[in-house]
């Protein structure tokens, strides 16, 4: 599904991300693992093309998206739920989804919101709150929605576990397993190790900008060492 | 009774017009973030094309509102033409380099306007079967106003159609908030953008055309609009369309009740509320805390660093050239543009001490300027007083102006607090045009004459003295401590205040050095030309400051020192050379702006350094 191939990326003369690549196998999760600043949402944001990557190739189903800009990609199927959630908090949980709306796509089973109310009930009771005025966990539910709308082949997730209540994130990889289930291939940064566990097939592991290892998820959590290496603090 | 009916009338009116070009620019701000001071332009522009349709068309219902109509159109269609060659290339250029961008196309539009139009006002036609007027309570009153007064409501309620019920303006509204997050969701913002231009200026065009059978139209039309816009836009609070409505209301009738109970300070009024409205209400009565937008990955901007000892000897060398050469220069001419020069450089270093090291944008640092030429003008002519205590005087007073009026702009942020200092340089403007008695108004004070023991040749050298030492004072300010201070306060305030900075304090201070030596710059300039009029501290000669530092780069030293010369230089040429000297300049900023968004000080030192180290 998604192919990425020796990307580079610079924050002013900081090498950020160096030769990355790794697969996204179709209808699978990919969880991209590594400590603090090892360059797990520069990767995504590269691939999202709202970073330039200044060297490699993004493919998504063999077609390179690589240097295109961030709306490109949009249309092309990738979808990015961001790790800060940015929603539009003037606006009311109806209108951030319809921001999101793009046209159906062949084969796809369309979104909408009728289909979103009934992966996140939550955000159904709340169809005219302003975003500014719900908690984190429905931010992050809406955040996600709002980028299904879009129809995505691929979603991009950067650590949707992040700052939210145990309970909230167990429904969180509730709902990331059930769009698995319904074939939409999902790219995931993480550090929530039990979050990744819960969700992926698969695992890799970044560290200062490089691929460190890639593997099965199951694995990992028999590879103490790695795990050792690579991710515990 | 009847005459304040009248003048709240009158105010209403007026208040619809201020609309119309109001919530054209607040929405284009609100997404792009561009503060564009040609919204007044393109405001010009509508009235000028109106005219032009207008009496080209057959008379009649149809030919009158289907000009003003179609001059909207093609204002909005300019707008976006504007947008699309000019501006998308900048959204990720410093702020002030867009505002410097919005400066060229005013210089631009106005000598396209003087080419196309002629100098001489001209009078529209009135509009068909609205020539009349009404009886209200007993009073007669025009019945265009009262049409016009409906038109502001009307066009406020479309637009808050537009904006709650379309897809459109539910994207613009996401993209006010987070344009880089609306991207990620598939929206191609540059043609969000252009459309956004294109009706902000079509609104800006409607008002203009309005306009038609009101009052002449004019050259002068775009600047004296923009300025009240601004005050309109900034009280209501950037990016609200009900709080430019609000803010329109407000000031609509203010200036028709001023006229009638303070006649003495109308032109203060405005200005005076809007200042009290942001010392209150530091966003604006509807102003919201902007969401930050999230840092893209940008190349670092550079630090203010030491010039390359090349560099100083060039600097040195042309010093003693303009010390030496001038007594062999043949005429007084020579001698009045290098006298002119040294004034420049030391009012533009003061404005970037500001500006650079300070992280604080001023629309009205000519107020310093003036009130320094003032100063030093009314004590020779109060109390003839000889020429060094007069110009010792100059940075006093500008000093003390900018203890007063700095209190209040230092605490405010970004736009606003250049919309501050815009309003307390207006304040002074005002007190200098209208306080007649003192300051003679509009004939300003004459006879400010240099000592018999300064030739122009002596004056020359004592203005470039003091423009150097003044220069160097910043300078080494700017390297010292305080200056290490300003710096931290500006690139992140929090952390500057968690290591112990008192960030409104070292502000406080660094903007009244800069109206001190700015006022130093001002008394020079009353005993150069032996005289003070208002223009010395008027909105132009504010943003000839403003274009000088920009010019020559916010982000180096040496910057406001060639901006200022190339500035003064280019200036002098051009109006000697030809009638159409804005468009030449304005043509110019633009090809600078294209080319070199860092400023020619940074340009240079940028192939400087690529230069000194290979790959």
């Amino acid at each position: 599904m998604l192919t990425v191939r020796g990307l580079h990326a610079h924050y002013g003369r900081a090498h950020i991300l160096a030769d990355v690549g790794f697969e996204v196998p179709a209808g699978q999760v990919v969880v991209l693992l590594g400590r603090n600043g090892a360059g797990k949402s520069t990767t995504l944001k590269a691939v999202m093309g709202m970073v330039r990557p200044s060297a490699g190739q993004v493919l998504l189903e063999g077609r390179d998206l690589a240097g295109r800009e961030a709306y490109q990609i949009a249309r092309a199927g990738l979808g990015y739920v961001p790790e800060e959630r940015r929603i539009f908090s003037e606006l009311t949980v109806r209108e951030n989804l319809s921001v999101g709306r793009r046209p159906p796509v062949p084969g796809l089973r369309p979104w909408d919101e009728a289909r979103l109310y009934g992966l996140f009930p939550a955000l159904g009771a709340m169809q005219d709150r302003p975003g500014g005025r719900m908690s984190g966990g429905e931010q992050q539910m809406l955040s996600i929605a709002r980028t299904l709308m879009g129809n995505p082949r691929l979603l991009l997730l950067d650590e949707p576990s992040e700052g939210l209540a145990p309970v909230v994130v167990q429904r969180m990889a509730q709902a990331v397993r059930q769009l698995k289930a319904e074939g939409l291939s999902i790219l995931l940064a993480e550090q929530n190790l039990y979050f990744a566990h819960a969700v992926a097939d698969r695992a890799v592991i970044i560290e200062q900008g490089r691929i460190r290892w890639e593997g099965e998820m199951a694995a990992l959590l028999n590879d103490e060492s790695t795990y050792q290496q690579y991710l515990s603090l | 009774m009847e005459n304040l009916l009248l003048q709240a009338l009158n105010g209403l009116a007026s208040a619809s017009s201020l609309f119309l070009v109001a919530s054209g620019l607040t929405v284009i701000f609100g997404v792009t973030r561009i503060v564009n001071f040609a919204h007044g332009s393109l405001y010009m522009l509508g009235a000028y094309l109106a005219f032009s349709i207008v009496t080209n068309l057959p008379r009649g219902h149809l030919g009158f509102w289907g000009g003003v109509v179609l001059a909207a159109l093609a204002v909005g269609a300019i707008g976006a033409v504007l947008e699309m060659l000019l501006l998308r290339r900048i959204y990720r250029a410093p702020e002030l380099f867009q505002l410097l961008a919005t400066f060229g196309v005013v210089l631009v539009v106005q000598d396209v306007a003087l080419l196309t139009w002629g100098a001489q006002d001209l009078l529209g036609p009135r509009a068909p079967g609205l020539r009349g007027s009404v009886e209200l309570l007993g009073l007669r009153f025009p019945l265009y106003e009262l049409v016009l007064i409906g038109i502001g409501p009307v066009v406020l309620g479309l637009l808050l159609l537009l904006f709650k019920r379309t897809r459109w303006g539910t994207l613009v509204r996401a993209a006010t908030q987070d344009r880089e997050m609306v991207g990620a969701l598939g929206v191609n913002q540059r043609w969000l953008f252009t459309s956004v231009f294109f009706v902000g200026s079509m609104l800006a065009g409607l008002a203009g055309a309005l306009q038609l059978p009101r009052e002449s139209v004019n050259l002068h039309m775009d600047l004296s609009t923009i300025t009240e816009v601004f005050v309109v836009v900034v009280v209501g609070g950037l990016g609200s369309l009900p709080g430019a409505a609000l803010a329109a209301l407000l000031i609509g009738e203010l200036h028709a009740f001023g006229i009638l109970i303070f006649p003495k300070i109308t032109l203060v009024l405005v200005f005076l509320v809007m200042a009290v409205v942001l010392v209150v209400r530091p966003r604006g009565l509807f102003g919201k805390a902007q969401v930050a937008q999230a840092a893209v990955a940008s190349v670092a901007e550079p630090v203010l660093g030491r010039a390359p000892p090349q560099l100083k000897w060039l600097g040195l060398v042309a010093l003693l050239v303009a010390v030496v050469a001038p007594p062999y220069l043949a005429g007084d001419y020579a001698l009045i543009v290098l006298t002119d020069m040294a004034i420049a450089v030391l009012f533009a270093a003061s404005l970037h001490f500001i500006m650079g090291p300070g992280g604080m944008a001023s629309f009205g640092h000519a107020a310093y300027f003036g009130i320094g030429a003032y100063g030093a003008a009314l004590l020779t002519k109060w109390f003839a007083a000889p020429m060094v205590p007069a110009l010792l005087a100059a940075p006093f007073c500008a000093g003390v102006a900018g203890v007063i009026f700095g209190f209040f702009c230092v605490r405010l942020s970004g736009v606003y607090s250049a919309m501050l200092t815009l309003a307390f340089a207006q304040i002074a403007w005002s007190v200098a045009f209208q306080w007649v008695e003192l300051t003679g108004g509009d004939n300003g004070v004459l006879g400010v004459w240099p000592d018999a023991w300064a030739t122009k040749l002596h004056f020359y050298w004592l203005a470039l003295g003091c423009s150097v030492v003044g220069t160097l004072a910043l300078r080494r300010i700017a390297l010292s401590p305080f200056g290490y201070a300003l710096r931290a306060q500006r690139d992140n305030t929090l952390r500057a205040e968690a290591i112990g900075i008192n960030a409104f304090e070292i502000r406080w201070v660094a903007f009244v050095l800069a109206a001190g030596f700015a006022g130093v710059a001002g008394g020079l300039f009353a005993f150069a030309k032996g005289s003070v009029f208002p223009t010395a501290l008027d909105i132009p000669r504010s943003v000839d400051a403003l274009l000088m530092v920009l010019l020559g780069g916010v982000q180096t030293l040496a910057g406001p020192v060639l901006g200022a010369l190339a500035f003064t230089g280019l200036h002098e040429q051009l109006v000697r050379a030809t009638d159409y000297w804005r468009l030449v300049l304005g043509g110019v900023i633009l090809l600078l702006v294209l080319a070199f968004p860092q400023g020619l000080a940074g340009a240079v030192r940028q192939r400087w350094e690529a230069r000194r180290r290979p790959g």
